[in-house]
């Protein structure tokens, strides 16, 4: 099999998959086997094809292409750059560690539940491979539908009301993106995104903007964020986070970047004004969360102002800069999620005012959580620090100011940060935390230490990702040359 | 001396077929034993429908060329085999559905009389399939009002087929009085119309109109008026669209199904003919009158549909909406258009039909009318038929999960490509408003636990197996996520067919 046959796989193995798990009637164990067995293949499938990746050569690699809608050009192109390989990558091992999470705590009505899990997984990976228009949005669209039913159905006790404004948030985004996409593709003959030229039409790059802000989230377009990173189980909310976040922060630099470099550079301070006022006021809010997910949440939102800033830098710096937080993010995001849900499964809540205490006994926990807080608040030689640097750098090299900001946002991450982890882990024993509630199990072990190893991996090597994202190490060039 | 035209009887075999399967099946209501009755019946319905698709398909690949049959009446052409074809195959599964759920299970129903009228129902299904293959045809306006009064009166009395129950007289009895309405106004169109130009075969009129240049002409101008007016009652979008929700609802669940899926196919082909063919001089009036009953439909059937909580009078005004995306197609006057309308069409006949025909499931399970509330739990006691709702009411929603998807991608294109951008702003906010009734039903069917009902199936124990129901919604779900994938042949095919229409 060919890498270009890898890509395509990646996205029908679990789809196919989930067809199985909901078609025939295994039983708890076997469905969940067979969910995260598949989890783990596309994990091998993907190192397959990093392994395989020529990271020298600029253009789209492992591609296909198939005609699809030949009337109006839309054709099922897909394809890989490093920094999209990246992304897939970060998709399969969280998607994996999620699947195993679920197996872990045992959902109920598994099937439908593993279905949806891997579904997810197909049509995630499908967004970040995506080199057609209208591809890319039936797959960006497509993650709703699994998410909209496992918030729904297996979320907490306010999961309507999170689920409906979800949908109706990141819905109004991606429609008005769809009347993007027609003009876009009709205006220019080709919705192909490597074929097609890059547009000076400030309207239409506002319409894909919206969506990705939305899904990003970018202040002040975050208002579906806090319910349904609460409301939903935690290893959904750290998918959500930890992927379905990037997509948004992916869009902005594969398409409204790339192919509107005109309006790009007219909105550009704008948009970067909003970046950092994500940045810093969703580090406030999680300064003020009185949760442990509410935290992370509105960290994400910081974390995804962050890497915009990076990204509408401009620069060699701020692109590898906000490739690299990307990945990392998702990592410490999935690995805190699913920390947040061991610690709540213990102790019936989330909430400071209930927690504390739990280092003591529980060494694992202590530590798992400790060194990914300590990686996320970026200090120095962690793989977010070595991302937040470049932005940084990047986005000093467009304007003094951006990159004060941005330190300021480093150092209100320092605070959250610190917080949360006395929060939970240090003070007084909180009234909830019990002497039943255990250290980490082994299987939870096994979900959160690979993805705490990678962090540390990515942390000693953070040019193992930002090294490698952009051919010729030279982003500015590539995103110009449209990434043909 | 009276001469009899030449009749191509190749062109009209699938109404042949059509009227032939009902004439048996209607001897079979005096002729067969009772206990025989609705198999042998089912089954003449199931054979005509078939044979239906069968000379259909055949005119369709032997039709490359349109002409006129039997005196310049009636169209042979792919556009007719097309909308035929669409016709036969929802009769096939809507008489999978109607054997098993006509007349439909309510509490305190008479078993003993079950089979009373179940050979009429079938003749009445045949025949109304069968005027509709004949609208779509239809050359000029002679045969349009015919065919249309022809399938509107089986109609009727199918609306009304349940007659123990007060709904369903109340739906034949609405549909009957306001269908008049929308059909005398189409009559007067044509008369007027027939005055202006003194023809009343469509290409006749199109001649007439540019010789006399007739195209500001009030007279012709007011019957073209009540021509769309008539059209658009058929095609139940607004403002046209009051009969809907209540016809809709009283109905059998399974002639609720047919119609929601049929009339809209008949009158939609029907639609895009008369005015590219007849009315091409007067494009520049009835796109804008179609551009504003899109609007208008978009509109009123999202906002009316925000608010019920009857699942039948939901999906009703949802088949208002829908109207208003296939209008939209209809409205750009442009071969792009009527390609994406007729792809529209054929997806959302599959969710339409699909949805109804779970519905119905639902209603015999209960013995009483769905709302979202009894709907609870439906998604778990009954996966197949809940996947399937869900992935009906997604499909109607534009999301990538059936051919709605690509439909409304393609009208949106047709609006854009004709240079109405707005008309695609407008779609693209109706298309979010609908997100909320769509999701509405998914909400009940899978995220309420059904333990909050307090309604206990009729018969207790498991339901029964409705086999037919499950293989007419399997059909429903393989075209509706079919159409998502193999977009190009269905394309091409609705190209070829949409070549028969001078724009």
């Amino acid at each position: 099999m060919s890498a270009s046959d890898l890509t395509t796989v990646l996205i029908c193995l679990p789809i196919g998959a989930a067809i199985v798990v909901w078609l025939l009637p295994l039983s708890r164990f076997a469905t969940g086997s067979l969910a995260v067995l598949v989890a783990l293949i596309e994990v091998a499938l993907w190192i397959e094809q990093a392994a395989r990746f020529d990271y020298g050569a600029s253009g789209l690699q492992n591609a296909q292409k198939t005609p699809w809608i030949k009337d109006l050009h839309v054709s099922y192109h897909v394809g890989e750059y490093g920094f999209s390989l990246f992304l897939v990558g970060l998709t399969v091992v969280a998607m994996a560690a999620a699947i195993g999470y679920g197996f872990w705590v045992g959902r109920d009505r598994p099937r439908a539940y593993f279905g949806l899990m891997l579904f997810l997984t197909g049509v995630t990976v499908g967004v970040f491979v995506a080199q057609d228009l209208l591809l890319f949005y039936a797959f960006f669209e497509a993650m709703l539908i699994p998410l909209y039913v496992l918030i729904g159905v297996w979320g907490g006790a306010g999961r309507l009301g999170a689920t409906l404004k979800l949908l109706l948030y990141t819905m109004t985004g991606s429609l008005v993106m769809l009347a993007a996409i027609v003009v876009f593709g009709l205006k220019y003959g080709t919705f192909d995104m490597i074929a097609s030229p890059s547009s000076p039409s400030r309207w239409l790059f506002l319409g894909f903007m919206l969506a990705f802000v939305i899904k990003a989230p970018l202040f002040p377009f975050h208002g579906w964020l806090p319910d349904s990173y609460r409301e939903a189980p935690p290893e959904v909310t750290a998918v959500l986070s930890g992927v379905i976040a990037k997509a948004g922060t992916y869009g902005m630099l594969r398409i409204a970047i790339t192919k509107f470099p005109e309006p790009t550079s007219f909105y550009r301070t704008a948009i970067m004004a909003l970046a950092a006022a994500s940045l810093v006021y969703g580090s406030m809010l999680a300064f003020r969360s009185a949760d442990f997910r509410g935290v992370v949440a509105y960290s994400s939102m910081a974390a995804s102002g962050l890497i915009a800033l990076g990204l509408f830098a401009g620069t060699d710096l701020g692109y590898t800069g906000g490739v690299l937080q990307m990945v990392a993010h998702g990592l410490i995001s999935v690995s805190l999620f699913l920390i947040a849900g061991a610690v709540e499964r213990r102790t019936t809540t989330g909430e400071f005012a209930y927690l504390g205490g739990m280092a003591r006994g529980r060494p694992a926990l202590a530590t798992l959580l400790m060194v990914t807080g300590v990686i996320a608040l970026a200090v120095p030689g962690s793989a977010a620090f070595a991302g937040e640097f470049l932005i940084l750098g990047g986005s000093y090299q467009r304007a003094w100011w951006w990159a004060v900001i941005g330190a300021a946002g480093i150092v209100l991450a320092a605070m959250y940060m610190l917080r949360l982890i006395s929060g939970v882990l240090h003070e007084a024993r909180g009234p909830r935390v019990g002497d039943e509630a255990m250290d980490l199990r082994p299987g939870e072990l096994a979900l959160v230490v690979p993805l705490v190893a990678v962090l540390l991996a990515l942390s000693f090597w953070p040019a193992g990702v930002s090294g490698h994202s952009f051919a010729g190490n030279s982003p500015t060039k590539a995103v110009q040359e449209q990434f043909r | 001396m009276i001469t009899t035209p030449h009749v191509d009887w190749f062109a009209i075999s699938t109404i042949l077929v059509l009227l032939g399967a009902s004439f048996v099946a209607l001897l079979s209501a005096v002729l067969v034993p009772r206990s025989w009755r609705r198999p042998f019946a089912a089954g003449v319905a199931a054979l005509g429908f078939a044979g239906g698709v069968v000379t259909s398909v055949w005119i369709y690949v032997d039709s490359p060329n349109g002409q006129r049959v039997i005196a310049n009446s009636f169209y042979r052409d792919r556009w007719t085999a097309l909308a035929q074809v669409a016709l036969c195959a929802v009769g096939f599964v809507a008489a999978l559905v109607s054997v098993e759920h006509i007349p439909g299970g309510r509490r305190g129903s008479d078993p003993a009389r079950r089979d009373d009228h179940i050979g009429e129902y079938f003749a009445l299904l045949l025949a109304a399939v069968g005027g509709m293959a004949f609208i779509v045809g239809s050359a000029n306006l002679m045969t349009l009002f015919l065919s249309l009064e022809w399938f509107s009166i089986a109609l009727y009395i199918m609306c009304a087929i349940d007659y123990d129950l007060e709904g369903s007289l109340e739906a034949g009895l609405k549909y009957l009085i306001i269908g008049s309405f929308g059909s005398a106004s189409l009559l007067f169109g044509s008369a007027l119309v027939y005055g202006a130009t003194n023809r009343i075969d469509y290409e006749g009129i199109a001649e007439q109109v540019a010789k006399l240049n007739l195209s500001h002409d009030t007279l012709l101008v007011v019957g073209l008026a009540m021509l769309i007016a008539g059209l658009a009652f058929k095609a139940s979008a607004a403002p046209f669209h009051m009969w809907t929700p209540d016809v809709y609802e009283g109905a059998p669940t399974p002639v609720t199904a047919f119609m929601s899926a049929a009339t809209k196919i008949a009158a939609l082909f029907l639609a895009l003919r008369v005015l590219n063919t007849a009315f091409s001089q007067e494009k520049y009036l009835w796109t804008w009158a179609f551009a504003a009953i899109a609007v208008a439909s978009l509109v009123i059937g999202n906002l009316a549909a925000l608010n019920q909580r009857s699942v039948k009078r939901m999906l009703a005004y949802s088949s208002v909406a829908q109207a208003g995306f296939l209008l939209i197609g209809l409205s750009t006057g442009t071969p792009l258009g009527a390609r994406g309308m007729a792809f529209y069409l054929i997806a959302y006949s599959a969710a339409a039909f699909g949805s109804f025909a779970v519905i119905a499931a639902r209603e015999r399970e209960l013995g009483e009318p769905v709302t979202l509330d009894n709907l609870a739990g439906f998604g778990w006691e009954r996966p197949f038929l809940g996947v399937a709702l869900w992935l009906f009411v997604f499909s109607f929603a534009g999301l990538p999960v059936g051919g709605g998807f690509v439909g409304k991608f393609y009208v949106f294109s047709a609006a854009y490509d004709h240079g109405w951008t707005w008309l695609v702003i407008v779609g693209v906010i109706a298309t979010l408003v609908s997100l909320y009734y769509y999701l509405a039903i998914v909400r009940a069917m899978y995220m309420r636990p059904s333990e909050e009902l307090r309604v206990a199936p009729v018969a207790g124990g498991s339901p029964a197996p409705e086999r037919l129901l499950h293989a007419a919604v399997g059909v429903a779900l393989v075209v509706s996520v079919g159409t998502l994938f193999a977009v190009q042949p269905l394309i091409t095919i609705a190209e070829h067919a949409a070549a028969a229409i001078p724009f």
